[in-house]
Protein backbone atom coordinates (compact mmCIF):
# COMPACT_ATOMS: atom_id res chain seq x y z
CA UNK A 1 0.00 0.00 0.00
CA UNK A 2 1.07 3.29 -0.73
CA UNK A 3 0.51 6.22 0.98
CA UNK A 4 0.98 8.55 -1.75
CA UNK A 5 -2.14 7.74 -4.02
CA UNK A 6 -4.79 10.33 -4.57
CA UNK A 7 -8.63 8.97 -5.90
CA UNK A 8 -11.49 10.66 -6.43
CA UNK A 9 -14.39 8.50 -7.24
CA UNK A 10 -17.89 10.27 -8.27
CA UNK A 11 -16.90 13.34 -6.25
CA UNK A 12 -20.26 15.45 -6.26
CA UNK A 13 -20.53 18.51 -4.24
CA UNK A 14 -23.73 20.90 -3.91
CA UNK A 15 -22.91 24.33 -1.45
CA UNK A 16 -25.86 25.11 0.46
CA UNK A 17 -27.26 27.48 -2.43
CA UNK A 18 -27.85 24.50 -4.56
CA UNK A 19 -24.71 25.53 -6.76
CA UNK A 20 -23.08 22.29 -7.99
CA UNK A 21 -19.07 22.72 -7.58
CA UNK A 22 -18.50 19.69 -8.84
CA UNK A 23 -19.97 16.57 -10.94
CA UNK A 24 -19.06 13.18 -11.21
CA UNK A 25 -15.35 14.38 -11.14
CA UNK A 26 -12.60 10.91 -11.01
CA UNK A 27 -9.03 10.79 -11.43
CA UNK A 28 -6.62 8.55 -9.96
CA UNK A 29 -2.84 10.11 -8.95
CA UNK A 30 -0.25 8.11 -7.90
CA UNK A 31 3.08 7.89 -6.32
CA UNK A 32 5.39 10.87 -7.22
CA UNK A 33 3.15 12.46 -9.93
CA UNK A 34 2.99 15.75 -10.62
CA UNK A 35 -0.19 16.71 -11.74
CA UNK A 36 -1.81 20.47 -12.59
CA UNK A 37 -5.73 20.87 -12.18
CA UNK A 38 -6.57 23.87 -14.48
CA UNK A 39 -9.89 26.01 -15.29
CA UNK A 40 -11.83 28.87 -15.64
CA UNK A 41 -12.63 30.66 -12.84
CA UNK A 42 -15.62 29.00 -10.99
CA UNK A 43 -14.68 25.70 -12.73
CA UNK A 44 -14.60 23.96 -9.16
CA UNK A 45 -10.63 23.79 -8.59
CA UNK A 46 -10.84 25.62 -5.26
CA UNK A 47 -13.97 23.01 -4.15
CA UNK A 48 -11.67 19.70 -5.45
CA UNK A 49 -8.66 20.96 -3.57
CA UNK A 50 -10.82 21.50 -0.34
CA UNK A 51 -12.08 18.37 -0.63
CA UNK A 52 -8.05 16.65 -0.71
CA UNK A 53 -8.12 17.25 2.92
CA UNK A 54 -11.14 16.74 4.28
CA UNK A 55 -12.09 20.32 4.71
CA UNK A 56 -15.50 20.00 2.51
CA UNK A 57 -17.43 16.77 2.95
CA UNK A 58 -18.74 15.24 -0.59
CA UNK A 59 -22.54 15.33 -1.32
CA UNK A 60 -21.88 12.18 -2.81
CA UNK A 61 -18.96 10.21 -4.07
CA UNK A 62 -15.54 9.49 -2.14
CA UNK A 63 -11.63 10.81 -1.91
CA UNK A 64 -9.05 7.77 -0.56
CA UNK A 65 -6.06 8.78 -0.05
CA UNK A 66 -3.11 6.00 0.04
CA UNK A 67 -6.34 3.26 -0.29
CA UNK A 68 -7.72 5.13 3.09
CA UNK A 69 -11.35 6.37 2.27
CA UNK A 70 -11.48 10.23 4.01
CA UNK A 71 -14.08 9.79 7.06
CA UNK A 72 -14.67 11.87 9.89
CA UNK A 73 -12.30 8.96 11.85
CA UNK A 74 -9.10 8.90 9.17
CA UNK A 75 -9.12 12.55 8.65
CA UNK A 76 -6.15 13.31 11.19
CA UNK A 77 -3.95 10.83 9.67
CA UNK A 78 -4.62 12.24 6.02
CA UNK A 79 -4.02 15.65 7.19
CA UNK A 80 -0.54 14.21 7.87
CA UNK A 81 -0.23 12.64 5.01
CA UNK A 82 -1.25 15.57 2.75
CA UNK A 83 -0.22 18.90 3.05
CA UNK A 84 -2.29 21.89 2.08
CA UNK A 85 -0.52 25.40 0.91
CA UNK A 86 -3.34 28.22 0.60
CA UNK A 87 -3.43 30.20 -2.08
CA UNK A 88 -3.14 33.07 0.49
CA UNK A 89 0.13 33.22 2.61
CA UNK A 90 -1.28 36.02 4.77
CA UNK A 91 -4.34 33.15 5.61
CA UNK A 92 -1.92 30.53 6.59
CA UNK A 93 0.93 32.31 8.70
CA UNK A 94 -0.58 33.34 12.12
CA UNK A 95 2.40 33.27 14.90
CA UNK A 96 4.41 35.73 15.86
CA UNK A 97 7.48 34.39 14.08
CA UNK A 98 8.79 32.67 11.12
CA UNK A 99 9.75 30.06 13.14
CA UNK A 100 6.69 29.48 15.51
CA UNK A 101 4.62 29.70 12.36
CA UNK A 102 6.48 26.52 11.03
CA UNK A 103 6.76 24.85 14.39
CA UNK A 104 2.96 25.42 14.64
CA UNK A 105 2.29 22.30 12.66
CA UNK A 106 4.81 19.51 14.13
CA UNK A 107 4.27 20.80 17.69
CA UNK A 108 0.41 19.71 17.09
CA UNK A 109 1.87 16.84 15.76
CA UNK A 110 3.31 16.10 19.13
CA UNK A 111 7.09 15.77 18.38
CA UNK A 112 9.96 16.47 21.16
CA UNK A 113 11.11 19.93 20.84
CA UNK A 114 14.49 18.65 19.23
CA UNK A 115 12.78 17.15 16.45
CA UNK A 116 10.50 20.10 16.25
CA UNK A 117 13.54 22.53 15.41
CA UNK A 118 15.46 19.58 13.33
CA UNK A 119 12.03 20.31 11.01
CA UNK A 120 12.00 23.39 10.85
CA UNK A 121 15.36 24.56 10.19
CA UNK A 122 15.38 21.62 7.01
CA UNK A 123 12.05 22.87 5.88
CA UNK A 124 13.30 26.38 6.07
CA UNK A 125 16.79 25.81 4.75
CA UNK A 126 15.19 23.69 1.82
CA UNK A 127 13.05 26.89 0.19
CA UNK A 128 16.07 29.19 1.03
CA UNK A 129 14.47 31.40 4.28
CA UNK A 130 16.68 30.03 7.51
CA UNK A 131 17.49 33.91 7.68
CA UNK A 132 13.95 35.40 8.08
CA UNK A 133 13.39 32.69 10.71
CA UNK A 134 13.43 35.56 13.98
CA UNK A 135 11.14 37.91 11.56
CA UNK A 136 7.41 37.95 11.94
CA UNK A 137 5.58 37.13 8.62
CA UNK A 138 3.87 40.47 8.34
CA UNK A 139 7.11 42.07 7.72
CA UNK A 140 8.36 39.55 4.59
CA UNK A 141 8.11 40.17 0.80
CA UNK A 142 5.53 38.08 -1.10
CA UNK A 143 8.31 35.76 -2.36
CA UNK A 144 9.39 34.71 1.07
CA UNK A 145 5.76 34.77 3.01
CA UNK A 146 5.12 32.22 -0.10
CA UNK A 147 7.90 30.17 0.66
CA UNK A 148 7.06 30.23 4.69
CA UNK A 149 4.39 28.93 4.12
CA UNK A 150 5.03 25.94 1.96
CA UNK A 151 7.92 25.82 4.63
CA UNK A 152 5.23 25.16 7.08
CA UNK A 153 3.90 22.25 5.32
CA UNK A 154 6.89 20.94 4.21
CA UNK A 155 7.53 20.74 8.12
CA UNK A 156 4.91 18.53 8.63
CA UNK A 157 6.93 15.84 6.32
CA UNK A 158 3.70 15.10 3.86
CA UNK A 159 3.53 12.75 1.20
CA UNK A 160 1.34 14.74 -0.65
CA UNK A 161 1.57 18.10 -1.21
CA UNK A 162 -1.59 20.50 -2.63
CA UNK A 163 -0.98 23.80 -3.66
CA UNK A 164 -3.82 26.38 -4.53
CA UNK A 165 -2.37 29.05 -7.06
CA UNK A 166 1.01 28.45 -6.15
CA UNK A 167 2.99 31.52 -7.87
CA UNK A 168 0.08 33.66 -8.03
CA UNK A 169 0.92 37.33 -6.45
CA UNK A 170 4.57 36.25 -7.19
CA UNK A 171 7.00 39.04 -8.94
CA UNK A 172 8.59 36.66 -12.10
CA UNK A 173 12.02 36.35 -10.29
CA UNK A 174 9.82 34.85 -7.14
CA UNK A 175 7.79 33.46 -9.74
CA UNK A 176 11.20 31.41 -11.29
CA UNK A 177 12.58 30.56 -7.70
CA UNK A 178 9.55 29.08 -6.48
CA UNK A 179 9.49 26.88 -10.15
CA UNK A 180 12.71 25.71 -9.57
CA UNK A 181 11.94 24.65 -6.14
CA UNK A 182 9.19 22.91 -6.62
CA UNK A 183 10.57 21.22 -9.75
CA UNK A 184 13.38 19.56 -7.11
CA UNK A 185 10.22 18.12 -4.89
CA UNK A 186 10.11 14.15 -4.92
CA UNK A 187 6.17 14.05 -3.39
CA UNK A 188 3.51 13.52 -5.04
CA UNK A 189 2.36 17.17 -6.14
CA UNK A 190 -1.05 18.61 -7.34
CA UNK A 191 -1.45 22.33 -7.97
CA UNK A 192 -4.08 24.62 -9.43
CA UNK A 193 -2.85 27.33 -11.15
CA UNK A 194 -3.91 30.11 -13.86
CA UNK A 195 -0.24 29.91 -14.61
CA UNK A 196 0.09 27.85 -17.64
CA UNK A 197 3.76 28.22 -18.34
CA UNK A 198 4.32 27.00 -14.80
CA UNK A 199 2.04 23.74 -15.29
CA UNK A 200 3.71 23.39 -18.40
CA UNK A 201 7.33 23.46 -17.17
CA UNK A 202 6.24 21.22 -13.71
CA UNK A 203 3.62 18.89 -14.68
CA UNK A 204 3.02 16.15 -16.66
CA UNK A 205 -0.39 15.64 -16.29
CA UNK A 206 -2.79 17.89 -16.54
CA UNK A 207 -7.00 17.46 -15.40
CA UNK A 208 -8.91 20.32 -16.89
CA UNK A 209 -11.95 21.46 -15.29
CA UNK A 210 -15.17 23.17 -16.42
CA UNK A 211 -18.29 23.57 -14.85
CA UNK A 212 -17.44 21.24 -12.24
CA UNK A 213 -16.94 18.40 -14.15
CA UNK A 214 -13.63 16.61 -15.82
CA UNK A 215 -13.04 17.63 -19.31
CA UNK A 216 -9.91 16.23 -19.75
CA UNK A 217 -7.21 14.26 -18.04
CA UNK A 218 -3.87 13.40 -20.19
CA UNK A 219 -0.45 14.56 -20.78
CA UNK A 220 0.17 18.75 -20.54
CA UNK A 221 1.48 19.05 -23.57
CA UNK A 222 -1.52 17.49 -25.50
CA UNK A 223 -4.09 19.08 -23.59
CA UNK A 224 -2.22 22.95 -23.86
CA UNK A 225 -2.04 22.26 -27.67
CA UNK A 226 -5.91 21.46 -28.30
CA UNK A 227 -7.28 24.25 -29.01
CA UNK A 228 -10.67 23.25 -29.32
CA UNK A 229 -10.80 22.02 -25.52
CA UNK A 230 -9.64 25.13 -24.49
CA UNK A 231 -11.48 27.62 -26.27
CA UNK A 232 -14.19 25.29 -25.01
CA UNK A 233 -13.22 25.47 -21.33
CA UNK A 234 -12.45 28.98 -21.69
CA UNK A 235 -8.70 28.40 -21.35
CA UNK A 236 -5.90 29.58 -23.90
CA UNK A 237 -2.88 28.70 -24.81
CA UNK A 238 0.01 28.91 -22.33
CA UNK A 239 2.47 31.66 -23.62
CA UNK A 240 5.61 28.86 -24.47
CA UNK A 241 2.91 27.40 -27.13
CA UNK A 242 1.58 30.49 -28.73
CA UNK A 243 2.82 31.62 -32.07
CA UNK A 244 5.96 33.50 -31.54
CA UNK A 245 5.09 37.20 -32.68
CA UNK A 246 8.95 37.69 -34.64
CA UNK A 247 9.19 34.13 -36.35
CA UNK A 248 6.12 33.29 -36.08
CA UNK A 249 6.82 29.61 -34.73
CA UNK A 250 5.45 28.11 -31.68
CA UNK A 251 7.23 25.43 -29.31
CA UNK A 252 5.09 22.43 -29.71
CA UNK B 1 -9.52 57.63 12.91
CA UNK B 2 -7.32 57.73 9.27
CA UNK B 3 -5.88 54.24 7.96
CA UNK B 4 -2.33 54.87 9.01
CA UNK B 5 -3.29 55.39 12.56
CA UNK B 6 -5.31 52.03 12.09
CA UNK B 7 -2.19 50.65 11.12
CA UNK B 8 0.23 51.83 13.06
CA UNK B 9 -1.45 50.68 16.03
CA UNK B 10 -1.85 47.17 14.74
CA UNK B 11 1.81 47.07 14.31
CA UNK B 12 2.68 48.05 17.77
CA UNK B 13 0.15 45.64 18.94
CA UNK B 14 1.78 42.62 16.74
CA UNK B 15 4.81 44.52 18.40
CA UNK B 16 3.60 43.29 21.82
CA UNK B 17 3.66 39.22 20.56
CA UNK B 18 7.53 40.11 19.10
CA UNK B 19 8.83 41.21 22.27
CA UNK B 20 7.53 37.99 23.52
CA UNK B 21 10.10 35.99 21.97
CA UNK B 22 12.87 38.00 23.48
CA UNK B 23 15.51 36.00 25.95
CA UNK B 24 15.91 37.17 29.25
CA UNK B 25 14.87 35.69 32.47
CA UNK B 26 11.44 36.52 33.10
CA UNK B 27 10.38 35.44 29.20
CA UNK B 28 11.93 31.81 30.26
CA UNK B 29 9.98 31.54 33.00
CA UNK B 30 6.56 28.79 32.59
CA UNK B 31 3.97 31.06 31.33
CA UNK B 32 1.74 29.92 34.28
CA UNK B 33 3.81 31.47 36.95
CA UNK B 34 3.44 34.80 35.00
CA UNK B 35 -0.34 34.29 34.58
CA UNK B 36 -0.92 33.60 38.37
CA UNK B 37 1.17 36.68 39.49
CA UNK B 38 -0.95 38.58 36.91
CA UNK B 39 -3.78 37.38 37.80
CA UNK B 40 -3.22 37.97 42.18
CA UNK B 41 -1.83 41.40 41.01
CA UNK B 42 -5.32 42.31 39.11
CA UNK B 43 -7.04 40.82 41.92
CA UNK B 44 -5.66 42.69 45.03
CA UNK B 45 -5.53 46.14 43.71
CA UNK B 46 -9.59 45.15 42.90
CA UNK B 47 -10.25 44.70 46.08
CA UNK B 48 -8.64 48.17 47.18
CA UNK B 49 -11.87 50.36 48.76
CA UNK B 50 -13.03 52.88 46.46
CA UNK B 51 -11.21 56.21 48.22
CA UNK B 52 -7.85 54.74 47.70
CA UNK B 53 -5.97 56.22 46.16
CA UNK B 54 -2.12 56.66 47.87
CA UNK B 55 -1.89 52.74 48.55
CA UNK B 56 -2.50 52.06 45.05
CA UNK B 57 0.98 53.41 44.10
CA UNK B 58 3.30 51.32 45.49
CA UNK B 59 1.71 48.46 42.84
CA UNK B 60 3.33 50.12 39.58
CA UNK B 61 6.28 48.76 40.95
CA UNK B 62 5.66 45.21 39.30
CA UNK B 63 4.75 46.29 35.90
CA UNK B 64 7.73 48.80 36.31
CA UNK B 65 10.07 45.53 37.38
CA UNK B 66 9.16 43.37 34.77
CA UNK B 67 9.73 46.39 31.89
CA UNK B 68 13.20 46.56 33.35
CA UNK B 69 13.94 42.95 34.10
CA UNK B 70 12.80 42.05 30.67
CA UNK B 71 13.92 44.98 28.67
CA UNK B 72 10.79 46.22 27.08
CA UNK B 73 10.67 49.61 25.49
CA UNK B 74 9.12 51.64 28.25
CA UNK B 75 7.22 54.12 25.76
CA UNK B 76 5.52 51.24 24.02
CA UNK B 77 4.47 49.82 26.90
CA UNK B 78 3.34 53.37 28.52
CA UNK B 79 1.58 54.09 24.91
CA UNK B 80 -0.56 50.79 25.66
CA UNK B 81 -1.12 51.79 28.86
CA UNK B 82 -2.29 55.82 27.94
CA UNK B 83 -4.95 53.77 25.65
CA UNK B 84 -7.43 52.50 28.01
CA UNK B 85 -7.01 55.70 29.52
CA UNK B 86 -10.57 57.44 28.19
CA UNK B 87 -12.37 54.24 28.88
CA UNK B 88 -11.52 54.72 32.65
CA UNK B 89 -12.32 58.40 32.22
CA UNK B 90 -15.87 57.48 31.07
CA UNK B 91 -16.80 54.76 33.86
CA UNK B 92 -15.70 57.27 36.44
CA UNK B 93 -16.95 60.63 34.99
CA UNK B 94 -20.27 60.14 36.94
CA UNK B 95 -18.94 59.94 40.19
CA UNK B 96 -18.04 63.41 41.18
CA UNK B 97 -21.71 64.36 40.03
CA UNK B 98 -23.32 62.19 41.90
CA UNK B 99 -20.61 62.13 45.07
CA UNK B 100 -20.28 65.40 46.30
CA UNK B 101 -19.61 65.26 49.68
CA UNK B 102 -16.44 66.58 50.49
CA UNK B 103 -13.44 63.69 51.71
CA UNK B 104 -10.26 65.99 51.70
CA UNK B 105 -8.65 69.52 51.66
CA UNK B 106 -5.73 69.97 49.52
CA UNK B 107 -4.48 73.47 49.76
CA UNK B 108 -7.41 74.84 51.20
CA UNK B 109 -10.09 73.56 48.56
CA UNK B 110 -12.26 70.67 49.26
CA UNK B 111 -12.45 67.56 47.18
CA UNK B 112 -15.69 65.74 46.94
CA UNK B 113 -15.21 61.95 47.58
CA UNK B 114 -16.22 61.84 43.47
CA UNK B 115 -13.11 63.22 42.76
CA UNK B 116 -11.10 60.83 44.77
CA UNK B 117 -13.28 57.59 43.74
CA UNK B 118 -12.74 58.74 39.58
CA UNK B 119 -8.76 58.80 40.37
CA UNK B 120 -8.60 55.50 42.07
CA UNK B 121 -10.55 54.37 39.15
CA UNK B 122 -8.14 55.24 36.55
CA UNK B 123 -5.33 54.18 38.86
CA UNK B 124 -6.81 50.95 39.12
CA UNK B 125 -7.25 50.56 35.25
CA UNK B 126 -3.94 51.80 34.34
CA UNK B 127 -2.19 48.98 36.92
CA UNK B 128 -4.81 46.58 35.34
CA UNK B 129 -3.66 47.43 31.93
CA UNK B 130 0.07 47.59 32.67
CA UNK B 131 0.19 44.17 34.48
CA UNK B 132 -1.75 42.96 31.38
CA UNK B 133 0.35 44.27 28.68
CA UNK B 134 3.87 43.37 30.47
CA UNK B 135 1.96 39.93 31.09
CA UNK B 136 1.73 39.75 27.05
CA UNK B 137 4.83 41.46 25.90
CA UNK B 138 7.18 38.59 28.01
CA UNK B 139 4.72 35.86 27.64
CA UNK B 140 2.91 36.31 24.59
CA UNK B 141 -0.72 35.91 23.88
CA UNK B 142 -0.87 31.72 22.44
CA UNK B 143 1.20 30.59 25.58
CA UNK B 144 -1.28 32.72 27.85
CA UNK B 145 -3.82 31.16 26.40
CA UNK B 146 -1.93 27.65 27.11
CA UNK B 147 -1.22 28.34 30.38
CA UNK B 148 -4.47 29.63 31.21
CA UNK B 149 -6.15 26.13 30.27
CA UNK B 150 -3.41 24.64 31.97
CA UNK B 151 -4.65 26.29 35.17
CA UNK B 152 -7.62 25.01 35.28
CA UNK B 153 -9.56 27.51 32.48
CA UNK B 154 -12.02 25.22 30.13
CA UNK B 155 -10.09 24.58 27.01
CA UNK B 156 -13.40 26.07 24.77
CA UNK B 157 -13.17 29.40 26.17
CA UNK B 158 -9.27 29.44 26.13
CA UNK B 159 -9.54 28.36 22.04
CA UNK B 160 -12.13 31.16 21.89
CA UNK B 161 -9.96 33.46 23.32
CA UNK B 162 -7.05 32.37 20.97
CA UNK B 163 -9.06 33.19 18.38
CA UNK B 164 -10.75 36.34 19.01
CA UNK B 165 -6.66 37.86 19.64
CA UNK B 166 -6.14 36.70 15.71
CA UNK B 167 -9.06 37.51 14.27
CA UNK B 168 -8.49 40.79 15.95
CA UNK B 169 -5.28 41.39 14.40
CA UNK B 170 -6.97 39.82 11.03
CA UNK B 171 -10.31 42.79 11.28
CA UNK B 172 -7.59 45.59 12.39
CA UNK B 173 -5.83 44.76 8.86
CA UNK B 174 -9.14 44.69 7.06
CA UNK B 175 -10.36 47.84 8.64
CA UNK B 176 -7.13 49.66 7.85
CA UNK B 177 -7.25 48.92 4.14
CA UNK B 178 -11.22 49.78 3.75
CA UNK B 179 -10.23 53.50 5.21
CA UNK B 180 -7.23 53.96 2.73
CA UNK B 181 -9.99 52.89 -0.02
CA UNK B 182 -12.62 55.16 1.15
CA UNK B 183 -9.51 58.13 1.91
CA UNK B 184 -8.26 57.88 -1.79
CA UNK B 185 -11.89 58.56 -3.00
CA UNK B 186 -13.70 60.47 -0.86
CA UNK B 187 -11.84 64.01 -1.33
CA UNK B 188 -11.26 64.18 1.86
CA UNK B 189 -14.97 64.07 3.15
CA UNK B 190 -15.25 62.38 6.42
CA UNK B 191 -17.47 59.08 6.25
CA UNK B 192 -21.15 59.45 6.72
CA UNK B 193 -23.45 57.40 9.12
CA UNK B 194 -25.36 55.37 6.54
CA UNK B 195 -21.44 54.69 4.78
CA UNK B 196 -20.13 53.69 7.55
CA UNK B 197 -22.47 51.34 8.55
CA UNK B 198 -21.87 49.66 5.47
CA UNK B 199 -18.37 49.46 5.74
CA UNK B 200 -19.15 47.81 9.18
CA UNK B 201 -21.39 45.35 7.44
CA UNK B 202 -18.94 44.84 5.05
CA UNK B 203 -15.44 44.55 7.56
CA UNK B 204 -17.75 42.00 9.47
CA UNK B 205 -18.26 39.85 6.51
CA UNK B 206 -14.88 39.59 5.30
CA UNK B 207 -13.46 38.89 8.55
CA UNK B 208 -15.77 36.31 8.70
CA UNK B 209 -14.70 34.73 5.37
CA UNK B 210 -10.99 35.09 6.21
CA UNK B 211 -11.08 33.92 9.69
CA UNK B 212 -12.51 30.73 8.70
CA UNK B 213 -9.95 30.18 5.86
CA UNK B 214 -7.75 31.17 8.62
CA UNK B 215 -9.08 28.34 10.57
CA UNK B 216 -9.15 25.61 8.01
CA UNK B 217 -5.38 26.38 7.42
CA UNK B 218 -4.69 25.76 11.11
CA UNK B 219 -6.92 22.33 10.92
CA UNK B 220 -4.55 21.77 7.64
CA UNK B 221 -1.76 22.00 10.14
CA UNK B 222 -2.99 19.58 12.55
CA UNK B 223 -4.79 21.77 14.86
CA UNK B 224 -7.06 20.02 17.14
CA UNK B 225 -7.90 22.61 19.65
CA UNK B 226 -5.19 22.16 22.02
CA UNK B 227 -1.88 24.55 22.31
CA UNK B 228 1.65 23.57 21.74
CA UNK B 229 4.17 26.38 22.91
CA UNK B 230 7.74 24.72 22.27
CA UNK B 231 9.00 26.94 25.44
CA UNK B 232 9.96 25.27 28.45
CA UNK B 233 7.19 23.88 30.71
CA UNK B 234 8.26 23.03 33.64
CA UNK B 235 7.03 24.35 36.66
CA UNK B 236 10.18 24.80 38.44
CA UNK B 237 11.80 26.33 41.91
CA UNK B 238 12.21 29.49 39.55
CA UNK B 239 8.93 29.96 38.94
CA UNK B 240 7.92 29.11 42.78
CA UNK B 241 10.07 31.74 43.60
CA UNK B 242 8.42 34.12 40.81
CA UNK B 243 5.25 33.35 42.44
CA UNK B 244 6.08 33.35 45.83
CA UNK B 245 7.97 36.61 45.86
CA UNK B 246 5.22 38.95 43.92
CA UNK B 247 2.40 37.69 45.49
CA UNK B 248 4.16 38.20 49.16
CA UNK B 249 4.90 41.82 47.98
CA UNK B 250 1.42 42.17 46.54
CA UNK B 251 0.06 40.91 49.89
CA UNK B 252 1.84 42.96 51.85
CA UNK B 253 1.09 46.14 49.79
CA UNK B 254 -2.59 45.31 50.58
CA UNK B 255 -2.63 44.92 53.71
CA UNK B 256 0.12 47.95 55.26
CA UNK B 257 -0.19 51.02 54.18
CA UNK B 258 3.39 51.32 52.64
CA UNK B 259 2.82 55.16 51.11
CA UNK B 260 2.06 56.05 54.67
CA UNK B 261 5.00 54.64 56.58
CA UNK B 262 7.28 55.46 53.44
CA UNK B 263 6.05 59.36 54.07
CA UNK B 264 6.41 58.58 58.05
CA UNK B 265 9.73 57.64 57.57
CA UNK B 266 10.63 60.23 55.13
CA UNK B 267 9.37 63.00 57.33
CA UNK B 268 11.21 61.27 60.60
CA UNK B 269 14.59 61.56 58.83
CA UNK B 270 13.71 65.02 57.72
CA UNK B 271 13.01 66.10 61.50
Amino acid sequence: MSHHLVEACGLTHVYEDDTVALRDVSFRITHGESVAIIGANGAGKSTLIMHLNGHLTPTRGEVRIGETPLTRKTLPAIRRTVGLVFQDPDDQLFMPTVYDDVAFGPRNQGLPEEEVDRRVREALECVGVWNVRAKPPYRLSGGEKKRVAIAGVLAMAPDILVMDEPTSGLDPRARRQLIGLLADFSHTRIFTSHDLDMVLELCARTIVLFEGAVMADGPTRGILTDDALLSRCQLERPLALQASAACGHCNT
Amino acid sequence: MSAPAVLAGLLDFRRLDLLATGESALHRLDARAKVIVTLVFVVCVMSFGRYSVAALLPFFVFPIAITGGARLPATLIWRKIVLVLPIALVIGLPNPLFDREPLLEVGGIGVSGGWVSMLSIMLRAMLAAAASIVLVAVTGFPAICGALERIGMPRPLAVQLLFLYRYLAVLGEDAARMVTAHELRSGGRPMSIRLYGALLGRLLLRTWDRAERIYLAMCARGFTGEFRSGGSSRFGWPEIAYVAGWCGLFLLLRTHDVTHWLGAATLGALQ
